[in-house]
């Protein structure tokens, strides 16, 4: 073998690798220009309402097509209050869920069995659940709202959030699972040592050390709540107002009456249930419902800066999430 | 012929701006088992990994220094070029688990897009397989997947793919250090075999294994060639104060 | 010191009684959503189901076959642009885990699969439907493929993690060159795992509705053209589940069954694969 061929088929060996590593390079800046691509095209295509409106946009409550006046105000509103009563609803469920697959039963057929159903459960499409909620749910629902006394909507920010909070279970549950099996052994076995119930062991050696981790699944399925459109749509009524909380005062109100205290705390408990039960939207569901209905140029954008406020929304709390989770797993 | 089939001259290694070797100069004489021995960090699985210029994988190693292989300075050849002209084994067998038998000891031509007629290639592979002494073994089972095969037949099997390629010098690194010792035993017997075919460089950290097959014995120490000479004399009578303190057992 | 004892152990007892039976209680919705959808799926599903268009309302016959086609028209084109990015984006990432650029695509790819999907829409609106004057399914391919990227890069990734480094070594040193070693050994070994996160992106993206809702938009009649709208069965079961009739509930039924064991035989499927 001459040198000048061992050259040749050198440098054709350097050619070959150079090319299949630009392409792998490529590939991956291929990811980056679509993130970079969204961070544009959002503000990009709301910028007709940014101008109009400015700031106000996050505090006006307008939504009115021929005043061509738009605010976000009730659907992020409407938005966090499905995910916060979701994520609440939620956390003893997933927790449970997370003891039961990470401590008690970690292994054999129960374990199987609990661990395919979740699986299941965050398999199902969301329309589905939507479809599911609309004719089972939201009947119950209607039933629950007759008992207490309140419109019998059957639809709104309630029943959505039960619809949430099911299918944000199986994400806080699995990392919870996973924080929670990591937890060293000889901790758990030093507190045995001294006599401790498995309760103990949980409450005071366990949860502490599993509790950013937990916090930080907690954090990652609101941001999974956030987003959450097609379920949500189909089961929160469609209107564009604020939930309604307002109290009535009672007529004839009396500092010193007994029984104007009765009926005051009656009212306070009837107006926080209306607003609870109150039809409503979200950011998503109102992109989903009004997005090839809109009438102008500025409804459509306005649309679109509501889809660019719920991208920053849910950006952000997913960094808190896996900030936490960064920070936990160095240590 | 020349005596010598493989030499360093000057031999550095850097990892970055760590130096790993420092001025090997060392000949290995054909057709002879040479082991290579010293206490962990010694530098001798860098050695050989510069011969056949694994060594340059990682991010910022280099050598300087060359190395002469049957009057060729490899140092400065491609190192595909190079490593296929020089065979290894691992600690660990690594046979190819997608393929069958016949073709992990056909895969250095597979892999690298060298045809061969189908008579040669038969007995390439056989050629390979006897020369592991693992032909009996699995010859009415080529075409199965190398996987069933115990620890040790499964090292003669990474053996034969390095023999399959012909190449005259095969390094061994630690390759008996995963296996139990009957099968350990078995690859002894097949390296003080393979002797008359191929040149052997063996890494080991087995002082008694080294007795035991090599005919030359190379002792390292901090990236340093401390002392080289015949197996016989470096066990009985050595030179220097630390290969005897290494070779009884004092450190290491 | 006996009574603080006995109340300790009730505690515990009362406690994992209470895990248990918050378990169970979650497990009712599935259990339920299950057998609604077998019971009114399964009576909804016959031949005409299967291989009709959908009939105006009134008329009898209607089916779902263009739903049909429709899903899997998007799944091919949205798999068609992110299997090939996404393996090799995985491979780039596994090649280099130390890297800082390859640390700022691995959060990059975290971040994208953080976006709600109706955004995604939006997106695939913007670069696709708005220039092309017309919703395709080619728009509703690219919102589904976009997030169908995070899960085929991240269990390539994992896959290439888990093959050990000696395999590579083995084939380098018999003088391979780095690029081939790739494609013709280490590729092979991790192809379950990398067909596994194919088959679960799929999943993912087959249920999908809200991306579709301004791309793809949905269609009456049977739509082979990619630059033309097209129906799928998530955005069928939308669109009749929320209209006043009867008939298209029942249909809604059916077509939810059909998804639903699709989606769900899929994850089923990578689990088989993955135990291999």
């Amino acid at each position: 073998m001459t040198n000048k061929e061992d050259e040749k088929k050198g440098s054709r060996y350097e050619r070959n690798e150079s090319i299949f590593q630009w392409i792998l390079i490529v590939s991956s800046i291929i990811l980056l220009l679509i993130l970079i691509g969204i961070f544009v095209t959002l503000p990009l295509n709301s910028m007709d309402s940014i101008k109009e409106f400015g700031l106000r946009f996050v505090i006006s409550t307008d939504w009115s097509p021929q005043k061509e006046l738009f605010g976000a105000l009730p659907f992020i509103v409407g938005t966090l209050l499905t995910s916060f009563i979701a994520l609440l609803f939620s956390i003893p469920f997933a927790l449970s869920i997370a003891l039961f697959l990470g401590e008690y039963f970690t292994h054999g057929i129960i374990s199987t069995i609990l661990k395919s159903a979740v699986e299941l459960l965050a398999g199902i499409p969301s329309i589905i659940y939507g479809f599911w909620g609309i004719f089972v749910l939201v009947p119950v629902i209607r039933m629950l709202q007759i008992k207490l006394g309140i419109a019998p909507y059957g639809v709104g920010i309630f029943t959505s959030a039960v619809i949430l909070t099911i299918m944000i279970i199986p994400y806080s549950a699995s990392i919870g699972r996973e924080v929670i099996q990591l937890v060293p052994n000889d901790y758990k076995e030093a507190a045995y040592s001294m006599g401790a119930t498995r309760f103990e062991v949980i409450r005071q050696v366990i949860l502490p050390i599993a509790r950013s981790g937990v916090l930080a699944g907690i954090i990652l399925s609101l941001g999974r709540a956030l987003g959450e459109t097609m379920a949500v749509t189909m089961l929160i009524g469609n209107v564009n107002k604020l939930p309604d909380f307002s109290v009535a005062v009672p007529e004839g109100f009396s500092l010193f009456s007994f029984h104007s205290y009765v009926t005051l705390f009656d009212n306070i408990l009837k107006g926080f249930l209306d607003g609870v039960f109150s039809p409503s939207n979200t950011m998503a569901s109102i992109i989903a419902n009004e997005f090839t209905e809109t009438t102008t140029d500025l409804q459509l954008s306005s649309i679109v800066e509501i889809g660019l406020v719920l991208f920053i929304m849910t950006l952000i709390i997913n960094l808190i999430g896996r900030y936490i989770i960064k920070k936990t797993s160095v240590m | 012929m020349n005596k010598t089939i493989l030499k360093t001259e000057n031999l550095c290694a850097y990892f970055t701006d760590e130096k790993v070797l420092k001025d090997v100069n060392i000949q290995f004489e054909r057709n002879k088992v040479t082991a290579i021995m010293g206490p962990s960090g010694c530098g001798k699985t860098t050695l050989i990994r510069t011969i056949n210029r694994m060594h340059e994988l990682v991010p910022g190693a280099r050598i300087t220094g060359r190395i002469i292989l049957e009057e060729d300075n490899i140092a400065t050849l491609h190192p595909i070029l190079v490593r296929r002209r020089i065979g290894m084994v691992f600690q660990r067998p690594n046979p190819f688990p997608t393929m069958s038998i016949f073709e992990n000891v056909i895969a250095g031509y597979k892999l690298n897009g060298i045809h061969l007629p189908k008579d040669e290639m038969n007995q390439t592979v056989e050629e390979a397989l006897k020369g592991a002494a693992l032909w009996d073994e699995v010859k009415d089972v080529l075409h199965r997947k190398g996987t069933f095969l115990s620890g040790g037949q499964q090292q003669r099997l990474c053996i034969a793919r390095a023999l399959a390629m012909r190449p005259p010098v095969i390094l061994l690194d630690e390759p008996t250090s995963a296996l139990d010792p009957k099968a350990t035993s078995s690859i002894e017997e097949l390296i003080v075999e393979l002797k008359d075919t191929v040149t052997i460089l063996i890494v080991t950290h087995n002082t008694a294994q080294a007795a035991r097959v090599s005919d030359f014995t190379a002792f390292m120490y901090l990236g340093e060639l401390i002392e080289f000479g015949t197996t016989q004399k470096m066990f009985t009578v050595p030179d220097h104060k630390k290969t005897e303190e290494y070779l009884t057992g004092k450190f290491g | 010191m006996k009574e603080r004892t006995y109340y300790r152990i009730a505690r515990d007892k009362i406690f994992i009684s209470t895990v248990v039976l918050l378990c169970a209680i979650s497990i009712v919705p599935l259990l339920l959503i299950l057998y609604y959808i077998a019971i009114n799926g399964i009576s909804a599903i016959n031949w005409e189901f299967l291989f009709n268009l959908p009939a105006p309302v009134g008329e009898e016959g209607g089916g779902v076959s263009n739903a049909i086609i429709g899903t899997l028209m998007l799944v091919v084109i949205a798999s068609i642009m992110a299997v090939p990015i996404g393996i090799l984006t995985g491979i780039y990432l596994s090649e280099n885990k130390d890297s800082r650029f390859a640390g700022m695509i691995r959060s990059t790819v975290e971040v994208i699969m953080g976006v709600p999907s109706i955004i995604l829409g939006i997106i695939a609106y913007a670069w696709v439907v708005l220039p092309m004057r017309q919703f395709s399914a080619l728009a509703g391919g690219v919102a589904l493929a976009i997030m169908m990227l995070p899960v085929i890069i991240r269990s390539t990734e994992e896959t290439l993690n888990l093959i050990p480094n000696e395999l590579k070594e083995a084939s380098l040193a018999l003088g391979v060159p780095y690029y081939r070693t790739m494609i013709k050994v280490i590729l092979p070994v991790g192809l379950s795992g990398i067909i596994t996160g194919i088959l679960l992106g799929v999943a993912r993206i087959a249920g999908e509705t809200a991306p579709l809702l301004f791309t793809a938009f949905g269609n009456q009649f049977m739509n082979l053209n990619i630059f033309k709208p097209v129906n799928s069965l998530p955005l069928m079961i939308y669109y009749y589940a929320t209209s006043p009739y009867e008939q298209w509930h029942v249909d809604a039924w059916g077509a939810s069954f059909l998804l639903a064991i699709f989606v769900l035989g899929l994850n089923f499927i990578t689990k088989l694969v993955a135990r291999r």
